[in-house]
């Protein structure tokens, strides 16, 4: 190759990168979980239950958090700093309310005797339920981190690598839940 | 990253401050103290000397459990006090105890398989390579990687310390089945030890996902300006097939522990039904044992080939430049690494033909694991028609590699025996087991370390190792392992179960006629063992007192690790990064010996490469 196209392809950024790839390791891991809960199903001692109704406010708000986390992400790359604070606070705010629901679901189960021991269906779902809860929290966490950087008045930065990392992997840990919620209706 | 200019001097051991200029204008200042220089390094190349010397210290810790269990099978009569010296009441009399044995068992394949072969095989040539043979200054994301040398540090001190349990380690094997390892009551090692042993894992789990995820971005997004995908070494190539084995497999082992762990701890019966201790009925109903099987398998499988495609990239690499000439059949190469790790998803459940598991679908994975043998006999004829009327060198790594091959043939062939279910039926669970898979991925695959250690000293250390002990360690090695294991297969034919304790039974009868065989093993094993620790010796002795290297390129390779100085400083490259303008693998062509990646191509050149292209 005597001529070689110096075309600087734009490359996704690296840290973004990193994040489509740990997302890929997470998705393997709630696919063995829901691999597991479709062999267990199949099984005669499987015993089904009733969904808690919590879950379905869950989801609605997780899906606001995604609108929100979609409208910060916009306002930081127009610069628009305290919209973009309040934003990121509201967004963490309703992955709070999200988890809380969740565990009030949790209860509603219990309340109903179906607890942890009642039956495979009912462990497999609480700790399905449960891990992707740990996963909310991790987002709830890097929101509340990136929530203090943007008080640190020292450095200013509109680098929005970080931003658009955190919503992806917010919009992500949602999609999951529309999932999950999903395939409980369905292999119930 | 291209806009990235290093100014300051490198000087002969670190950059001592480097500006980095990278696109958001950031600036760092490196004033590393001892801490931040050897300890808590981002420097990808320190993390690559750390994952290899702790791998090495678990190999040390693996291969001597391995030597007192031998100790057992080749003289179940005999008495040994040190070992009572040792174990304590583990070993009263100098016999170690049943107990004991399933410990030593399950932990040389745990310590062997994922802290020796997985974090101190592909940690060690990931960190070292990636960023070296593509041009970049480091990993993606330099914290990421320190992150997963300190994970697979905590899981190392969390087995360590299971150890020294007073009721010991895991003693339920490396694949850690249950009823036996979800029951305290099973054994004392399920007790505590089996809660470390899950718990030091899923720690290990994180530190693998941290490294592949930095492993793959960096190959995707890091290499330099014209390291094409198909320029890229085949080293690079097969250890971002094994990071993404790793990436997608481990999570889904990690969920499989998971409700093991609750299992165990709080009363959920994932894994167990209809179970009776002593007479009483356990509550647990509605499990089944199969399910943690199909899980563990699930990345069971892949782990085999995360352990063996690293030993396969080096032994490429190896082949070509040890014998002075382009590797054989690049692309082949390429497609085989793919088709080999696309096809290891698609094999687990031949580990469990005789589970229970529905026998047609057994038919499926019996098809797919025959079918790897399609990848990786192309790899194979590649490696020896690299090898046909080479100038081969018979450096110490050429010899290893050489070994690798050799290893990788003796143990695959079985590997087409016990992919048979029919054949599997009697040969699951026997000797002849152990000795495919220890050849095939056991000793091969250090092979490929040992390969790559002795390749790369020089640019780890700036010093070679000692090349006397070298042939000693490469030929003991290589004939004791065939000496070790190839008797192993007959001991398998004839039925002897692995995992027993001892043959003493009048139904084990048939096996006594195998003593004087066990002995033999066992004599061999040791000598082994002993020549693996002259190895480490070498290595610690010539890290310090080794030749120094006075050629930046020692081995007349063309890959990019020659183009940096003796020393390596932090960023790799004093300058700016070199060009690279040719795949890795022009030796001997038109009759210069070598022409590394950074040389232009000459308009010469071209035009041969224009003859070979016409059609006759």
């Amino acid at each position: 190759m005597a001529y070689t196209v110096r075309v600087q392809r734009k490359k996704i950024h690296p840290y973004k990168f990193n994040m489509w790839v740990a997302i890929a390791a997470i998705v393997m891991m709630f696919g063995g979980l829901t691999s597991a809960y479709v062999v267990m199903h199949g099984q005669s001692r499987w015993v089904s239950f009733q969904l808690p109704h919590q879950f379905i406010f869950s989801t609605t708000i997780i899906l606001l958090s995604s609108l929100t986390m979609a409208l910060a992400v916009k306002s930081f790359r127009q610069h628009q700093m305290n919209r973009y604070k309040m934003l990121i606070t509201i967004t963490a705010a309703l992955g709070v309310v999200f988890m809380i629901s969740q565990f009030m679901g949790f209860r509603f189960l219990y309340a109903h005797g179906v607890n942890l021991t009642f039956n495979v269906s009912a462990s497999l779902l609480f700790i399905i339920t449960g891990l992707h809860m740990l996963h909310v929290l991790g987002g709830v966490i890097a929101l509340l981190v990136m929530f203090f950087r943007a008080f640190r008045s020292r450095v200013r930065s509109y680098d929005p690598v970080p931003v658009e990392v955190a919503a992806t992997y917010w919009h992500f840990v949602d999609i999951l839940w529309i999932y999950l919620f999903g395939f409980f209706i369905w292999m119930r | 990253m291209s806009s990235e200019v290093y100014t300051g001097q490198a000087q002969r051991a670190a950059v001592a401050a480097v500006a980095v200029h990278d696109g958001d204008g950031h600036a760092h200042h490196h004033h590393q103290s001892f801490i931040t220089k050897y300890i808590f390094s981002q420097d990808h190349k320190v993390i690559s000397k750390q994952f290899l010397i702790t791998g090495m210290i678990w190999a040390i810790i693996g291969g001597f459990f391995s030597v007192i269990f031998r100790l057992q099978l080749g003289f179940p009569d005999k008495s040994f006090p040190f070992l009572e010296t040792i174990f304590g009441h583990w070993a009263a009399g100098g016999h170690i105890s049943p107990e004991l044995y399933y410990q030593l068992v399950t932990m040389h394949g745990t310590i062997m398989i994922f802290f020796v072969l997985t974090a101190g095989l592909s940690g060690t040539f990931s960190n070292f390579l990636i960023p070296l043979q593509l041009g970049a200054r480091d990993m993606a994301s330099p914290f990421l990687n320190m992150l997963s040398y300190w994970f697979f540090f905590a899981a190392s001190i969390i087995m360590l310390i299971s150890l020294f349990l007073k009721t010991g380690p895991s003693e339920a094997g490396w694949t850690a089945y249950p009823p036996l390892s979800a029951l305290h009551e099973a054994s004392e090692g399920s007790k505590t030890g089996m809660d470390l042993w899950l718990i030091s894992m899923a720690v290990f789990v994180v530190s693998q996902l941290l490294a592949g995820l930095n492993y793959i971005s960096t190959i995707l997004n890091m290499r330099t300006k014209g390291m094409s995908m198909t320029r890229m070494p085949l080293t690079i190539w097969a250890l971002f097939f094994t990071a993404v084995l790793g990436v997608l497999s481990f999570p889904v082992l990690l969920s499989g522990f998971i409700l093991l762990l609750f299992d165990r701890n709080l009363g959920t019966s994932f894994y167990l039904s209809d179970i009776y201790i002593a007479g009483h009925a356990l509550p647990n109903q509605g499990g089944s044992p199969i399910l943690y099987e199909h899980l563990f398998w699930f990345l069971g499988h892949p782990e085999v080939y995360i352990v063996m495609l690293p030993g396969m990239g080096i032994t490429s690499e190896l082949l070509a430049t040890h014998s002075r000439k382009p590797i054989f059949g690049y692309l082949a190469m390429v497609g085989s690494l793919f088709a080999i790790a696309s096809l290891s998803f698609l094999v687990w459940a031949h580990h469990m033909f005789v589970s229970g598991m529905n026998p047609f679908l057994g038919a499926f994975f019996v098809l797919f694991t025959l079918l790897i043998a399609v990848p990786s006999s192309v790899k194979v004829f590649n490696w020896l028609a690299t090898l046909w009327k080479g100038n081969i060198q018979y450096t110490v790594p050429a010899l290893f590699a050489i070994g690798f091959v050799s290893l990788f043939i003796s143990g695959g062939l079985t590997g087409i025996w016990l992919g048979n279910s029919a054949l599997d039926l009697h040969l699951h669970d026997t000797y002849f087991v152990i000795a495919h898979f220890h050849l095939v991925m056991g000793i091969a695959a250090f092979f490929g370390m040992f390969a790559g250690v002795y390749h790369w000293f020089p640019k780890m250390f700036g010093r070679f190792m000692n090349n006397t002990l070298g042939y000693i360690h490469f030929w003991v090695t290589f004939i004791g392992a065939y000496l070790m294991f190839w008797p192993m297969h007959y001991e398998g034919l004839a039925g002897m179960p692995r995992r027993y304790y001892e043959y003493s039974a009048d139904a084990l009868a048939i096996y006594h006629r195998f003593q004087g065989l066990n002995e033999f093993i066992s004599v061999v094993a040791i000598i082994v063992f002993a020549v693996q620790l002259m190895f480490v010796f070498n290595f610690f002795y010539s890290i310090f007192k080794g030749r120094p290297v006075k050629d930046p390129n020692p081995w007349k390779a063309n890959t990019l690790e020659w183009t940096t100085p003796i020393h390596v400083g932090h960023g790799n490259w004093p300058g700016e990064i070199p060009e690279v303008h040719r795949w890795a693998y022009d030796y001997s062509k038109n009759g210069i010996d070598f022409i590394p990646q950074t040389v232009p191509v000459s308009p010469a050149e071209e035009e041969v490469g224009e003859t070979v292209k016409t059609p006759q």
